[in-house]
Protein backbone atom coordinates (compact mmCIF):
# COMPACT_ATOMS: atom_id res chain seq x y z
CA UNK A 1 0.00 0.00 0.00
CA UNK A 2 3.02 2.53 0.75
CA UNK A 3 4.69 1.51 -2.09
CA UNK A 4 1.64 3.28 -4.25
CA UNK A 5 0.28 5.74 -2.08
CA UNK A 6 3.75 7.44 -1.62
CA UNK A 7 4.72 8.29 -5.23
CA UNK A 8 0.75 9.08 -5.93
CA UNK A 9 0.94 11.43 -3.40
CA UNK A 10 3.97 12.98 -4.14
CA UNK A 11 2.78 13.71 -8.05
CA UNK A 12 -0.17 14.89 -6.75
CA UNK A 13 1.61 17.37 -4.13
CA UNK A 14 3.97 18.35 -7.55
CA UNK A 15 1.18 18.94 -9.67
CA UNK A 16 -1.04 21.03 -6.78
CA UNK A 17 2.03 22.68 -6.67
CA UNK A 18 2.48 23.67 -10.08
CA UNK A 19 -1.13 24.16 -10.60
CA UNK A 20 -1.17 26.54 -8.44
CA UNK A 21 2.33 28.96 -9.33
CA UNK A 22 0.76 28.48 -12.60
CA UNK A 23 -2.52 29.68 -12.28
CA UNK A 24 -1.20 32.69 -9.52
CA UNK A 25 1.21 33.90 -12.47
CA UNK A 26 4.23 33.30 -9.76
CA UNK A 27 5.82 30.79 -12.22
CA UNK A 28 5.60 32.96 -15.25
CA UNK A 29 7.14 36.06 -13.69
CA UNK A 30 9.93 33.92 -11.73
CA UNK A 31 11.25 32.56 -14.83
CA UNK A 32 10.48 36.04 -16.66
CA UNK A 33 7.83 34.74 -19.03
CA UNK A 34 4.09 35.81 -20.59
CA UNK A 35 1.51 34.16 -18.60
CA UNK A 36 0.83 31.63 -21.67
CA UNK A 37 3.96 30.17 -22.07
CA UNK A 38 3.60 28.63 -18.46
CA UNK A 39 0.17 26.36 -18.91
CA UNK A 40 -0.97 25.00 -15.32
CA UNK A 41 -1.88 21.28 -15.44
CA UNK A 42 -5.06 21.72 -15.61
CA UNK A 43 -4.70 23.76 -19.05
CA UNK A 44 -2.25 21.01 -20.50
CA UNK A 45 -5.97 18.41 -19.14
CA UNK A 46 -7.90 20.48 -21.47
CA UNK A 47 -5.72 20.58 -24.05
CA UNK A 48 -5.37 17.00 -24.09
CA UNK A 49 -8.73 16.54 -24.37
CA UNK A 50 -9.35 19.06 -27.13
CA UNK A 51 -6.82 17.90 -29.25
CA UNK A 52 -7.13 14.12 -28.75
CA UNK A 53 -7.79 13.04 -32.23
CA UNK A 54 -4.52 15.03 -33.49
CA UNK A 55 -2.27 13.42 -30.77
CA UNK A 56 -3.98 9.93 -31.07
CA UNK A 57 -3.33 10.28 -35.25
CA UNK A 58 0.55 11.62 -33.58
CA UNK A 59 0.98 8.78 -30.96
CA UNK A 60 -0.40 5.77 -33.45
CA UNK A 61 2.71 6.88 -35.36
CA UNK A 62 5.24 7.37 -33.11
CA UNK A 63 4.33 4.42 -31.51
CA UNK A 64 4.47 2.27 -34.64
CA UNK A 65 8.24 3.50 -34.87
CA UNK A 66 8.93 2.74 -31.10
CA UNK A 67 7.49 -1.10 -30.98
CA UNK A 68 8.72 -1.93 -34.99
CA UNK A 69 11.85 -0.41 -34.03
CA UNK A 70 12.16 -1.90 -30.92
CA UNK A 71 11.23 -5.41 -32.20
CA UNK A 72 14.08 -5.25 -34.78
CA UNK A 73 16.26 -4.29 -32.32
CA UNK A 74 15.33 -7.80 -29.90
CA UNK A 75 15.79 -9.79 -32.54
CA UNK A 76 18.98 -8.73 -34.27
CA UNK A 77 20.35 -7.94 -31.12
CA UNK A 78 19.77 -11.18 -29.09
CA UNK A 79 20.55 -13.13 -32.62
CA UNK A 80 23.71 -11.06 -32.35
CA UNK A 81 24.64 -12.26 -28.73
CA UNK A 82 23.84 -15.57 -29.67
CA UNK A 83 26.31 -15.89 -32.09
CA UNK A 84 29.06 -13.78 -30.50
CA UNK A 85 28.67 -16.23 -27.52
CA UNK A 86 29.47 -19.68 -29.77
CA UNK A 87 32.20 -17.92 -31.59
CA UNK A 88 35.18 -16.15 -29.82
CA UNK A 89 36.90 -15.13 -32.95
CA UNK A 90 33.38 -13.16 -33.70
CA UNK A 91 33.23 -11.66 -30.41
CA UNK A 92 36.85 -10.29 -30.17
CA UNK A 93 36.61 -8.90 -33.98
CA UNK A 94 32.99 -7.31 -33.16
CA UNK A 95 32.59 -6.05 -29.70
CA UNK A 96 34.55 -3.15 -29.88
CA UNK A 97 33.21 -1.94 -32.63
CA UNK A 98 29.79 -2.40 -31.36
CA UNK A 99 30.88 -0.39 -28.19
CA UNK A 100 32.92 2.30 -30.49
CA UNK A 101 29.01 2.31 -32.47
CA UNK A 102 27.76 3.53 -29.15
CA UNK A 103 30.01 6.59 -28.43
CA UNK A 104 28.71 8.35 -31.92
CA UNK A 105 25.62 10.67 -30.42
CA UNK A 106 22.82 9.35 -32.25
CA UNK A 107 21.57 13.04 -33.42
CA UNK A 108 24.88 12.90 -35.18
CA UNK A 109 23.63 9.44 -36.78
CA UNK A 110 20.20 10.35 -37.31
CA UNK A 111 20.28 12.89 -40.12
CA UNK A 112 22.71 10.80 -42.06
CA UNK A 113 20.37 7.87 -41.55
CA UNK A 114 17.57 10.40 -43.14
CA UNK A 115 19.20 11.10 -46.18
CA UNK A 116 19.53 7.48 -47.07
CA UNK A 117 16.29 6.41 -46.40
CA UNK A 118 13.87 9.70 -47.04
CA UNK A 119 11.30 10.94 -44.40
CA UNK A 120 9.57 7.59 -44.32
CA UNK A 121 8.47 4.95 -41.26
CA UNK A 122 12.27 3.15 -42.57
CA UNK A 123 14.84 6.11 -41.01
CA UNK A 124 12.72 5.71 -38.01
CA UNK A 125 12.87 1.98 -37.05
CA UNK A 126 16.41 2.23 -38.20
CA UNK A 127 17.22 4.79 -35.48
CA UNK A 128 15.04 3.42 -33.00
CA UNK A 129 16.62 0.05 -33.76
CA UNK A 130 20.28 1.72 -33.49
CA UNK A 131 19.49 2.98 -30.07
CA UNK A 132 17.92 -0.13 -28.77
CA UNK A 133 20.43 -2.88 -30.04
CA UNK A 134 23.49 -2.03 -27.72
CA UNK A 135 21.80 -2.03 -24.36
CA UNK A 136 19.79 -5.90 -25.18
CA UNK A 137 23.09 -7.12 -27.47
CA UNK A 138 25.26 -6.31 -24.45
CA UNK A 139 22.59 -7.82 -21.52
CA UNK A 140 21.88 -10.85 -23.44
CA UNK A 141 25.32 -11.74 -23.90
CA UNK A 142 26.63 -11.19 -20.37
CA UNK A 143 23.81 -13.43 -19.67
CA UNK A 144 24.69 -15.94 -21.46
CA UNK A 145 28.25 -15.96 -21.00
CA UNK A 146 27.27 -15.60 -17.03
CA UNK A 147 26.59 -19.61 -16.93
CA UNK A 148 27.87 -21.07 -13.75
CA UNK A 149 30.95 -22.82 -15.27
CA UNK A 150 30.45 -26.34 -12.78
CA UNK A 151 26.72 -26.64 -14.64
CA UNK A 152 28.10 -27.08 -17.83
CA UNK A 153 30.32 -29.56 -16.66
CA UNK A 154 27.68 -30.84 -14.70
CA UNK A 155 25.74 -31.03 -18.24
CA UNK A 156 28.30 -32.68 -20.01
CA UNK A 157 28.80 -35.46 -17.40
CA UNK A 158 24.55 -36.31 -18.29
CA UNK A 159 25.70 -36.36 -21.91
CA UNK A 160 24.88 -33.02 -22.97
CA UNK A 161 25.68 -31.67 -26.55
CA UNK A 162 26.51 -28.04 -27.19
CA UNK A 163 23.79 -27.59 -28.09
CA UNK A 164 21.83 -29.01 -25.90
CA UNK A 165 23.85 -26.96 -22.94
CA UNK A 166 22.81 -23.60 -24.84
CA UNK A 167 19.49 -24.36 -24.88
CA UNK A 168 18.85 -26.07 -21.20
CA UNK A 169 21.42 -24.17 -19.43
CA UNK A 170 22.74 -21.05 -21.20
CA UNK A 171 19.70 -19.69 -22.86
CA UNK A 172 17.67 -19.37 -20.08
CA UNK A 173 19.47 -18.84 -17.56
CA UNK A 174 20.75 -15.20 -19.74
CA UNK A 175 16.84 -14.48 -20.06
CA UNK A 176 16.51 -12.26 -16.43
CA UNK A 177 19.76 -10.43 -17.94
CA UNK A 178 18.15 -9.68 -21.27
CA UNK A 179 14.59 -8.57 -19.83
CA UNK A 180 16.80 -6.14 -18.11
CA UNK A 181 18.18 -5.14 -21.43
CA UNK A 182 14.84 -5.09 -23.07
CA UNK A 183 13.54 -2.63 -20.19
CA UNK A 184 16.32 0.17 -20.92
CA UNK A 185 15.99 0.05 -24.45
CA UNK A 186 12.05 0.47 -24.57
CA UNK A 187 12.62 3.28 -22.12
CA UNK A 188 15.38 5.13 -24.19
CA UNK A 189 13.28 4.21 -27.58
CA UNK A 190 11.39 6.91 -27.70
CA UNK A 191 14.21 9.36 -27.69
CA UNK A 192 14.92 7.78 -31.18
CA UNK A 193 11.39 7.92 -32.24
CA UNK A 194 11.19 11.45 -31.92
CA UNK A 195 14.95 12.32 -33.36
CA UNK A 196 14.21 10.59 -36.00
CA UNK A 197 11.04 12.90 -36.43
CA UNK A 198 12.67 15.82 -35.86
CA UNK A 199 15.41 15.39 -38.47
CA UNK A 200 12.28 14.66 -40.64
CA UNK A 201 8.69 13.83 -40.67
CA UNK A 202 5.11 15.29 -41.54
CA UNK A 203 3.29 13.02 -38.26
CA UNK A 204 4.13 11.70 -35.11
CA UNK A 205 4.21 13.19 -31.65
CA UNK A 206 8.13 14.18 -32.16
CA UNK A 207 7.40 15.93 -35.27
CA UNK A 208 3.67 17.83 -33.38
CA UNK A 209 6.38 18.98 -30.60
CA UNK A 210 8.35 21.01 -32.62
CA UNK A 211 5.60 22.16 -34.58
CA UNK A 212 3.57 23.59 -31.92
CA UNK A 213 7.06 24.82 -29.64
CA UNK A 214 7.33 26.83 -33.50
CA UNK A 215 3.87 28.00 -32.85
CA UNK A 216 4.11 28.93 -28.92
CA UNK A 217 1.23 26.04 -28.38
CA UNK A 218 2.95 25.30 -25.47
CA UNK A 219 -0.04 23.31 -23.79
CA UNK A 220 -0.37 21.22 -27.06
CA UNK A 221 3.34 20.49 -26.39
CA UNK A 222 3.17 19.34 -23.07
CA UNK A 223 0.48 16.93 -23.87
CA UNK A 224 2.22 15.21 -27.12
CA UNK A 225 5.06 15.15 -24.13
CA UNK A 226 2.26 13.74 -21.53
CA UNK A 227 1.35 11.37 -24.37
CA UNK A 228 4.77 10.22 -25.01
CA UNK A 229 5.68 9.64 -21.24
CA UNK A 230 2.46 7.41 -20.92
CA UNK A 231 3.41 5.69 -24.22
CA UNK A 232 6.80 4.54 -22.79
CA UNK A 233 5.84 3.80 -19.02
CA UNK A 234 2.96 1.29 -20.77
CA UNK A 235 5.64 -0.41 -23.00
CA UNK A 236 7.72 -0.69 -20.58
CA UNK A 237 4.68 -1.93 -17.98
CA UNK A 238 4.33 -5.14 -20.90
CA UNK A 239 7.88 -5.94 -20.58
CA UNK A 240 8.18 -6.00 -16.82
CA UNK A 241 5.06 -7.82 -17.59
CA UNK A 242 6.38 -10.75 -19.83
CA UNK A 243 9.53 -11.08 -17.52
CA UNK A 244 7.42 -11.52 -14.75
CA UNK A 245 5.94 -14.46 -16.85
CA UNK A 246 8.92 -15.68 -18.37
CA UNK A 247 11.30 -15.50 -15.78
CA UNK A 248 8.78 -17.31 -13.49
CA UNK A 249 11.61 -19.25 -11.15
CA UNK A 250 12.88 -15.64 -9.63
CA UNK B 1 40.79 -59.09 -8.17
CA UNK B 2 39.71 -60.46 -11.53
CA UNK B 3 40.15 -57.96 -14.60
CA UNK B 4 36.36 -58.08 -15.57
CA UNK B 5 35.15 -56.98 -12.35
CA UNK B 6 37.50 -54.00 -11.92
CA UNK B 7 35.83 -50.70 -12.37
CA UNK B 8 38.46 -48.35 -11.58
CA UNK B 9 42.31 -48.32 -11.63
CA UNK B 10 44.68 -45.52 -11.33
CA UNK B 11 48.37 -46.24 -11.61
CA UNK B 12 51.15 -43.62 -10.63
CA UNK B 13 48.54 -41.01 -11.92
CA UNK B 14 49.96 -37.34 -12.09
CA UNK B 15 48.29 -34.13 -12.87
CA UNK B 16 49.24 -30.71 -13.00
CA UNK B 17 47.23 -27.70 -13.04
CA UNK B 18 49.74 -25.34 -15.12
CA UNK B 19 52.43 -25.42 -13.17
CA UNK B 20 50.94 -26.58 -9.79
CA UNK B 21 51.16 -30.66 -9.13
CA UNK B 22 47.79 -31.50 -7.61
CA UNK B 23 48.02 -35.01 -8.00
CA UNK B 24 51.43 -37.26 -7.54
CA UNK B 25 52.14 -40.82 -8.73
CA UNK B 26 48.61 -41.95 -6.95
CA UNK B 27 47.61 -45.27 -6.91
CA UNK B 28 43.97 -46.60 -6.80
CA UNK B 29 41.92 -49.55 -7.30
CA UNK B 30 38.11 -50.19 -7.29
CA UNK B 31 36.04 -53.70 -7.68
CA UNK B 32 32.88 -53.10 -9.26
CA UNK B 33 30.00 -53.20 -6.81
CA UNK B 34 32.42 -51.46 -3.90
CA UNK B 35 32.18 -47.46 -2.47
CA UNK B 36 35.07 -46.31 -2.07
CA UNK B 37 35.62 -43.14 0.45
CA UNK B 38 38.69 -40.33 -0.54
CA UNK B 39 39.40 -38.22 2.69
CA UNK B 40 41.82 -35.65 2.74
CA UNK B 41 42.42 -32.49 3.94
CA UNK B 42 40.45 -28.92 1.99
CA UNK B 43 42.33 -28.25 -1.20
CA UNK B 44 44.15 -31.49 -1.65
CA UNK B 45 42.93 -31.92 -5.02
CA UNK B 46 39.89 -33.91 -4.12
CA UNK B 47 37.95 -32.57 -6.47
CA UNK B 48 40.33 -32.81 -8.76
CA UNK B 49 40.80 -36.40 -8.64
CA UNK B 50 36.78 -36.39 -9.34
CA UNK B 51 37.10 -34.52 -12.25
CA UNK B 52 40.02 -36.76 -13.99
CA UNK B 53 37.75 -40.17 -13.11
CA UNK B 54 34.78 -38.87 -14.95
CA UNK B 55 36.92 -37.79 -17.98
CA UNK B 56 36.62 -33.79 -17.50
CA UNK B 57 40.07 -33.46 -17.59
CA UNK B 58 42.67 -35.33 -18.35
CA UNK B 59 45.85 -36.49 -16.47
CA UNK B 60 49.40 -35.08 -16.72
CA UNK B 61 50.96 -38.30 -16.15
CA UNK B 62 50.17 -42.16 -15.24
CA UNK B 63 47.19 -44.34 -16.52
CA UNK B 64 43.87 -44.14 -15.74
CA UNK B 65 41.09 -46.21 -16.70
CA UNK B 66 37.08 -46.57 -15.60
CA UNK B 67 35.81 -49.89 -16.69
CA UNK B 68 38.38 -50.62 -19.08
CA UNK B 69 38.34 -47.26 -20.82
CA UNK B 70 40.98 -45.01 -20.46
CA UNK B 71 40.10 -41.72 -22.71
CA UNK B 72 38.17 -39.00 -21.15
CA UNK B 73 34.96 -39.58 -23.98
CA UNK B 74 35.18 -43.49 -22.37
CA UNK B 75 35.52 -42.67 -18.85
CA UNK B 76 32.37 -39.89 -19.31
CA UNK B 77 30.53 -42.23 -20.84
CA UNK B 78 30.73 -44.60 -17.60
CA UNK B 79 30.56 -41.73 -14.36
CA UNK B 80 27.47 -40.26 -13.23
CA UNK B 81 28.86 -37.31 -11.39
CA UNK B 82 27.16 -35.35 -8.69
CA UNK B 83 29.02 -31.97 -7.75
CA UNK B 84 29.36 -30.64 -4.41
CA UNK B 85 26.88 -27.84 -4.74
CA UNK B 86 23.62 -29.47 -6.31
CA UNK B 87 23.61 -27.33 -9.45
CA UNK B 88 19.64 -27.72 -10.02
CA UNK B 89 18.52 -25.96 -12.91
CA UNK B 90 16.11 -23.01 -10.86
CA UNK B 91 14.04 -22.94 -14.26
CA UNK B 92 12.71 -26.45 -14.24
CA UNK B 93 10.71 -28.57 -11.79
CA UNK B 94 12.36 -31.24 -9.71
CA UNK B 95 11.70 -34.00 -12.19
CA UNK B 96 12.72 -32.34 -15.38
CA UNK B 97 16.10 -31.77 -13.37
CA UNK B 98 16.30 -35.26 -12.31
CA UNK B 99 15.67 -36.30 -15.75
CA UNK B 100 18.15 -33.49 -17.32
CA UNK B 101 20.91 -36.97 -19.08
CA UNK B 102 17.61 -38.64 -20.06
CA UNK B 103 16.74 -35.79 -22.25
CA UNK B 104 20.19 -35.18 -23.27
CA UNK B 105 20.02 -38.40 -24.22
CA UNK B 106 17.34 -37.95 -26.75
CA UNK B 107 14.01 -39.22 -24.97
CA UNK B 108 10.96 -37.26 -25.03
CA UNK B 109 9.79 -35.38 -22.05
CA UNK B 110 7.01 -37.92 -21.57
CA UNK B 111 8.95 -40.76 -21.64
CA UNK B 112 12.05 -39.14 -20.08
CA UNK B 113 9.72 -37.66 -17.09
CA UNK B 114 7.69 -41.35 -16.56
CA UNK B 115 11.42 -43.29 -15.99
CA UNK B 116 12.20 -40.34 -13.42
CA UNK B 117 8.97 -40.80 -11.24
CA UNK B 118 9.46 -44.10 -11.20
CA UNK B 119 12.58 -43.35 -8.55
CA UNK B 120 10.35 -40.17 -6.83
CA UNK B 121 8.67 -42.42 -4.65
CA UNK B 122 11.67 -44.80 -3.35
CA UNK B 123 13.69 -41.48 -2.29
CA UNK B 124 10.82 -39.88 -0.31
CA UNK B 125 10.32 -37.05 -3.06
CA UNK B 126 6.64 -38.15 -3.81
CA UNK B 127 4.61 -35.04 -4.65
CA UNK B 128 7.55 -32.69 -5.09
CA UNK B 129 7.70 -33.65 -9.03
CA UNK B 130 6.47 -30.41 -9.89
CA UNK B 131 8.29 -28.00 -7.45
CA UNK B 132 10.90 -25.76 -8.31
CA UNK B 133 14.44 -26.33 -6.92
CA UNK B 134 14.29 -23.19 -5.01
CA UNK B 135 10.84 -24.69 -2.91
CA UNK B 136 12.78 -27.26 -1.94
CA UNK B 137 14.71 -28.04 1.89
CA UNK B 138 18.40 -28.59 1.21
CA UNK B 139 18.24 -32.56 1.54
CA UNK B 140 15.52 -32.66 -0.61
CA UNK B 141 17.58 -31.23 -3.06
CA UNK B 142 20.64 -33.43 -2.69
CA UNK B 143 17.94 -35.94 -3.47
CA UNK B 144 17.10 -34.98 -6.56
CA UNK B 145 20.93 -34.50 -7.58
CA UNK B 146 21.44 -37.55 -6.51
CA UNK B 147 18.61 -38.82 -8.48
CA UNK B 148 19.39 -37.20 -11.11
CA UNK B 149 22.80 -39.31 -11.00
CA UNK B 150 20.84 -42.54 -10.85
CA UNK B 151 18.93 -42.16 -13.61
CA UNK B 152 21.80 -41.64 -16.24
CA UNK B 153 22.44 -45.60 -15.22
CA UNK B 154 25.88 -44.99 -15.57
CA UNK B 155 28.21 -47.94 -13.84
CA UNK B 156 30.57 -45.69 -11.50
CA UNK B 157 28.97 -42.97 -9.28
CA UNK B 158 31.38 -40.12 -8.32
CA UNK B 159 30.40 -38.19 -5.81
CA UNK B 160 31.87 -34.69 -4.25
CA UNK B 161 31.02 -33.79 -1.05
CA UNK B 162 27.79 -34.49 -1.57
CA UNK B 163 26.46 -33.14 1.94
CA UNK B 164 29.01 -30.76 2.77
CA UNK B 165 26.76 -27.72 1.99
CA UNK B 166 23.68 -29.76 4.55
CA UNK B 167 23.41 -28.32 8.41
CA UNK B 168 24.66 -31.21 10.43
CA UNK B 169 21.42 -32.79 11.57
CA UNK B 170 20.18 -33.17 7.82
CA UNK B 171 24.01 -34.36 7.25
CA UNK B 172 23.72 -37.21 9.21
CA UNK B 173 20.28 -37.71 7.89
CA UNK B 174 21.10 -37.90 4.11
CA UNK B 175 24.55 -39.93 5.13
CA UNK B 176 21.76 -42.78 6.56
CA UNK B 177 19.46 -42.56 3.72
CA UNK B 178 22.28 -42.98 1.31
CA UNK B 179 23.48 -45.70 3.07
CA UNK B 180 20.06 -47.48 2.59
CA UNK B 181 19.59 -46.24 -1.08
CA UNK B 182 22.90 -47.65 -2.01
CA UNK B 183 21.89 -51.07 0.23
CA UNK B 184 18.72 -51.50 -1.80
CA UNK B 185 20.37 -50.77 -5.23
CA UNK B 186 24.19 -51.62 -4.92
CA UNK B 187 26.34 -49.67 -6.97
CA UNK B 188 29.97 -49.06 -7.45
CA UNK B 189 30.88 -45.66 -6.14
CA UNK B 190 33.82 -43.26 -5.18
CA UNK B 191 32.56 -40.80 -2.69
CA UNK B 192 34.92 -37.31 -2.01
CA UNK B 193 34.18 -35.85 1.11
CA UNK B 194 36.92 -34.08 3.97
CA UNK B 195 34.31 -35.79 6.71
CA UNK B 196 36.11 -38.82 7.98
CA UNK B 197 33.30 -40.22 9.85
CA UNK B 198 31.09 -39.81 6.87
CA UNK B 199 33.83 -41.95 4.44
CA UNK B 200 33.86 -44.80 7.05
CA UNK B 201 29.93 -44.79 7.87
CA UNK B 202 29.38 -44.87 4.15
CA UNK B 203 32.07 -46.56 2.25
CA UNK B 204 33.78 -50.22 2.44
CA UNK B 205 37.24 -48.62 1.94
CA UNK B 206 38.67 -45.58 2.46
CA UNK B 207 41.90 -43.93 1.18
CA UNK B 208 42.97 -40.88 2.95
CA UNK B 209 45.07 -38.23 0.65
CA UNK B 210 48.25 -36.17 1.26
CA UNK B 211 48.60 -32.42 1.10
CA UNK B 212 48.81 -31.18 -2.37
CA UNK B 213 50.17 -32.74 -4.64
CA UNK B 214 47.86 -35.50 -3.23
CA UNK B 215 49.16 -39.15 -2.63
CA UNK B 216 47.48 -41.85 -0.87
CA UNK B 217 49.02 -41.93 2.60
CA UNK B 218 47.01 -44.27 4.45
CA UNK B 219 44.20 -47.11 3.75
CA UNK B 220 41.23 -48.32 5.69
CA UNK B 221 38.86 -50.76 5.67
CA UNK B 222 35.78 -49.54 7.28
CA UNK B 223 34.29 -51.72 10.47
CA UNK B 224 30.76 -51.64 9.53
CA UNK B 225 30.04 -50.20 6.07
CA UNK B 226 26.52 -48.60 6.07
CA UNK B 227 24.89 -49.99 9.13
CA UNK B 228 21.37 -49.75 10.00
CA UNK B 229 22.32 -47.77 12.96
CA UNK B 230 24.51 -44.78 12.20
CA UNK B 231 24.51 -43.52 16.03
CA UNK B 232 25.58 -46.88 17.37
CA UNK B 233 27.76 -47.87 14.36
CA UNK B 234 29.76 -44.40 14.65
CA UNK B 235 30.06 -44.95 18.75
CA UNK B 236 31.42 -48.05 18.03
CA UNK B 237 34.87 -48.94 19.59
CA UNK B 238 36.35 -50.20 16.24
CA UNK B 239 34.82 -47.08 14.19
CA UNK B 240 36.17 -44.61 16.47
CA UNK B 241 40.20 -46.62 16.89
CA UNK B 242 39.84 -46.35 12.07
CA UNK B 243 38.61 -42.93 12.80
CA UNK B 244 41.14 -41.94 15.15
CA UNK B 245 44.02 -43.57 12.69
CA UNK B 246 42.43 -42.04 9.36
CA UNK B 247 42.10 -38.42 11.60
CA UNK B 248 46.27 -39.12 12.99
CA UNK B 249 46.98 -40.16 8.57
CA UNK B 250 45.34 -36.73 7.91
CA UNK B 251 47.00 -34.54 10.54
CA UNK B 252 50.48 -36.28 9.15
CA UNK B 253 49.59 -35.63 5.90
CA UNK B 254 48.31 -32.09 6.58
CA UNK B 255 51.74 -30.76 8.38
CA UNK B 256 54.36 -32.94 6.78
CA UNK B 257 56.54 -31.25 3.60
CA UNK B 258 55.05 -28.37 1.85
CA UNK B 259 52.59 -28.56 -0.61
CA UNK B 260 54.58 -28.70 -3.89
CA UNK B 261 57.86 -29.91 -2.23
CA UNK B 262 57.28 -33.39 -3.44
CA UNK B 263 57.47 -32.60 -7.36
Amino acid sequence: MKRRLAPALLLAALIGAWQLAAETGALASVLGLEDFLVPSPAEIAEALWQNRELLAENAWVTLREIVLGFAIAAVVGVGFAIALHLSETLRYATYPLIVASQTIPIIVIAPIVVVWFGFGIVPKLAIVALICFFPITVAALDGLRAADPEAIKLMRTLEGSRGQIFRRVEAPGALPSTFSGAKIAIAIAPIGAVFGEWVGASSGLGHQILQDSAQLEVARQFAAVAVLSAMAMILFGLIALAERRVVSWR
Amino acid sequence: MRQDTKMLSARRLNHFYGELPTISSLDLDLGAGDVLGVVGPSGCGKSTLLELICGLREPTGGSLEVGGSASAAGRMDRCAYMPQRDLLLPWLSALDNASLALRNRGLSKREARRRAAELFGRFGLDGFERSRPAELSGGMRQRVAFLRTLVSEKPLLALDEPFASLDAITRAEMQSWLARALDADPRTVVLVTHDVEEALFLSDRVVVLSTRPARVVDELTSPAPRAPDRDAAVTDARFVAARERAMHALRGAGSGEPAGALR
